[in-house]
């Protein structure tokens, strides 16, 4: 403990509290040298592989399979196969039979994925654990509701599965991803080839011992890991139907690109550069937790991370003022540790692309601050960061950096918060924080974002639609809206939809 | 200020520097943040720290009608020595007692640094006339009480006279002169953390030295939330105007787990600085037990029975 204060007459105080570490053990995780791909229910061998490291640590955790264009075939035929053979006829009650499974397996094992989770990917284990894997399971059992409902959820239209669907996720919530896209398909009766972002393979390559564990029908699911190259294989694979691609806008506007003209459905969740906005009759120290919580919660690395802080010039130094304050008690470090609350950066290419981001800002003017705090010597880290005097015409204003740094940008009418809020080719997200009903209903018609959260930020719910205006992309998952990417209706056959 | 009818919006509390605006409490993220730093995991030497600061913080507390001068000996014995067995555990740092009382106890903790703390002002439901209730204040002084535990007046700020709140504890401040004064919001019987928070400043504006959550005979008491609407008003004051003011959790923290997640809210809220029984106070008597209980378990690495733990 630190120094020792002998003023008092009793018993020697210890200055200050430093929480003893809380490791969570990581015995739980039992991982195999070399994982191969998951195809038609069985592991495939692969030809190539690379090697997933723990970017807290820098150590390898695995070997994993780089999947060639003939592997995304195999994984396809299985698809089409499984598909064909008897998923895509199987009565949705049936079908939700599996999925209530698999909802029910993964909070069973939640512990197992959760230590995973953070291992591969970096974030505190209190999300990985507190957000990521319930919010996974919920959404096999949202969906798992919709199976046998589609009827009626789509009245009059007739609602049927599409097909084989190419997923493509990202690495900033690895497990949660893989739920939204394949519960959806599966609830639909497609079925699925899953390719899950290059680094963080291994909590989908462990999802396949659960899907397994459900006796799901081989096929019905099937992963292949690899990078870039595996991707564009499964999009401009000929036995695809769909495509569903969350990830960086710049990849998504080439798949959009690619799949013109082939009569390929496609959903596209893109980056974001979400304004959040603090009135001055917010309640102040519960819109700083928010501020927080909407750009530090998993390292920044959420596509709709509020990113730009808005803030009424009234209230201005009260809110940057709490903001450092609060940056100071922000716990960076061992993603294990169950007291972290800013864990590891996913990749060394991420971290350099932030340093460059952030190196821009100090260039073009903007002051930044950063909270004291010592950062472990391996992995990738980065101090939370706070950059106020930022311009609209910064670079840190307009591009997404994907990772815990603020721009803080200031308004004085509602009107200019819109103005500047939408003044953005993004339009994921935004927040509200304002203790007046009427104003959080008057900005929420304006501004151009898939969703708008009031008085909090970063929260979701499997029945709530997620998903992007412009250049944030297009088709939205969660909610009633969710299954439509995955159905054919006769309405849309017209239209060669 | 004294004649104003009510607090209007916007009000600023005649101080100088002026207080903080009175601001809001949005309820739903309060109780996430409360929830959240709730889970924060100690252990070990971080742990032990924690107990020790939480006896050392201690209001050992008896406030029943049954009290005598034996039970109040029997306590304050406690206070000085905790756990018999162990010498290295400190003592508590006040003891809080109905004014009868006083003599009592300051006679046994006599020249141990412990303080006696007297409620007062018709503790605890603070429903009688004003002149009584610094009469109250004025006797318990005059029997040795060292601190006050005084009580708002629920009924008149609910009722929106927010002055004659405010006038009670000037006056209840000008009769304590130096003798320290604690001022019981009762927050149970507040019904928003809205009026927490307004409470909370109209207290610190009347010139608490202390803001305390409740007087333990009413539930819901120191709930987290509570103490974090009140720990931000005073990290608000500190703030604006350099002012220390104290807090005292009383009422519904009874097991050592909750203590430390209270201290845990401190620590975030108002810094290491605030981790002193000078500025912070948790106001219990079934909780001393299970502290003790839980320290000798990280000594030993084993739990023993409560037969182990004297009662008082």
């Amino acid at each position: 403990m630190a120094d020792l204060d002998h003023t008092q007459d009793r018993a020697p105080v210890p200055k200050d509290w430093l929480y003893a570490p809380a490791p969570e053990s990581t015995d739980i995780v039992r991982l195999q040298e070399r994982y191969g791909f998951f195809i038609g229910g069985e592991w495939a061998e692969p030809s190539q592989t690379y090697v997933t490291i723990s970017p807290s640590t820098e150590e390898p955790l695995a070997e994993v399979g780089e999947g060639t264009p003939e592997d995304v075939d195999r994984a396809v035929a299985a698809a089409r196969a499984a598909f064909e053979n008897g998923w895509s006829s199987l009565p949705g009650a049936e079908r939700a039979k599996y999925m209530f499974r698999i909802a029910r397996i993964l909070q069973e094992r939640a512990r197992e994925f959760a230590v995973l989770e953070s291992m591969n990917g970096g974030k505190p284990i209190k999300e990985s654990r507190d957000v990521d894997v319930p919010l996974a399971a919920a959404h096999f059992f949202y969906y798992a509701g919709w199976a046998d409902k589609l009827e009626y959820a789509f009245p009059n239209r007739r609602p049927r599965p599409v097909g084989v669907a190419g997923q493509i996720i990202p690495w900033n919530f690895p497990l949660l991803m893989l739920a939204w896209k394949v519960a959806p398909a599966l609830a639909c009766g497609n079925t699925v080839v899953l390719k899950p972002a290059e680094t963080t393979p291994l909590t989908a390559l462990l999802f396949c011992d659960v899907l397994r564990q459900a006796e799901l029908p081989p096929g019905v699911v099937n992963i292949v890991t690899g990078d870039g190259r595996t991707g564009a294989a499964l999009v401009e694979h000929p036995g695809v139907d769909k495509i569903a691609f969350t990830g960086s806008t710049e990849v998504g506007k080439e798949i959009q690109r690619r799949l013109a003209g082939t009569g390929k459905k496609l959903t596209l969740e893109l980056g974001g550069k979400a304004a959040n906005i603090v009135f001055d009759d917010c309640a102040l120290d519960q819109a700083v937790e928010g501020i927080v919580n909407g750009i530090y919660f998993n390292q920044g690395h959420v596509c709709c991370a509020g990113s730009r802080l808005f803030v009424q010039e009234s209230i201005y130094e009260p809110i940057v003022d709490k903001l450092k304050q609060r940056l100071e008690t922000l716990r960076v470090g061992d993603p294990l540790d169950k007291n972290t609350d800013v864990g590891a950066i996913n990749s060394k290419m991420q971290l350099d692309r932030i340093r460059e981001l952030v190196e821009a800002g100090k260039e073009e003017g903007a002051q930044i601050y950063q909270p004291s705090c010592e950062l472990p010597e391996k992995g990738y880290w980065f101090v939370p960061t706070v950059f106020t005097n930022v311009a609209q015409s910064y670079r840190i204003a307009q591009e997404e950096i994907f990772g815990p740094v603020l721009s803080v940008l200031t308004f004085r009418t509602p009107d200019e918060a819109v103005e500047k809020a939408n003044n953005t080719p993004y339009g994921l997200s935004a927040g509200v924080w304002t203790e007046k009903g009427s104003r959080i209903l008057w900005m929420a018609q304006r501004l151009r974002a898939g969703v708008v959260w009031a008085n909090t930020f970063n929260r979701f719910d499997p029945t709530s639609p997620f998903g992007g205006y412009k250049e944030s992309g297009f088709g939205r998952e969660g909610g009633l809206h969710g299954l439509e990417p995955y159905l054919r209706f006769d309405d849309s056959e017209a239209w060669g939809g | 200020v004294a004649q104003a009818p009510a607090l209007p919006t916007g009000f600023e509390l005649p101080l100088e520097p002026r207080l903080p605006r009175i601001g809001s409490i949005d309820a739903v993220a309060l109780e996430e943040r409360a929830a959240s730093l709730a889970k924060r995991s100690i252990k070990k030497d971080a742990k032990v720290w924690a107990l020790e600061l939480a006896i050392r913080c201690t209001d050992l507390t008896t406030l029943e009608g049954a009290d005598t001068p034996g039970k109040v000996a029997a306590l304050s014995s406690k206070a000085i020595r905790p756990d018999p067995g162990d010498p290295s555990v400190p003592s508590v740092a006040a003891v809080c007692v109905y004014p009868n009382l006083v003599p009592t106890a300051r006679e046994r903790l006599e020249g141990t640094g412990i303080k006696v703390a007297a409620v007062a002002t018709g503790f605890p439901s603070g429903q009688y006339p004003t002149p009584l209730k610094v009469a109250d204040v004025r006797s318990a002084i005059e029997l040795g009480a060292q601190e006050i535990d005084m009580v708002i007046d629920r009924g008149a700020f609910l009722s929106g006279r927010y002055a004659k709140v405010y006038d009670e504890v000037v006056k209840t401040k000008e009769a304590c002169g130096d003798v320290h004064l604690k001022v019981i919001l009762e927050t149970g019987e507040l019904g928003t953390y809205d009026n927490v928070r307004r409470a909370t400043l109209l207290a610190i504006a009347g010139g608490a030295d202390f803001v305390k959550t409740s007087t333990g005979k009413i539930n819901p008491a120191a709930t987290l939330p509570v103490a974090l609407c009140m720990l931000e008003a005073v990290r608000d004051v500190h703030e604006e105007t350099g002012r220390r003011i104290g807090f005292k959790a009383a009422g519904g923290v009874r097991q050592a787990k909750q203590a430390i997640q209270h201290l845990i809210l401190v620590h975030e809220t108002l810094g290491p600085d605030w981790l002193t029984p000078d500025l912070y106070r948790l106001g219990a008597s079934s909780l001393l037990n299970d502290i003790l209980m839980q320290l000798r378990k990280e000594k030993t690495g084993v739990y023993q029975s409560p037969d182990y733990f004297t009662l008082d």
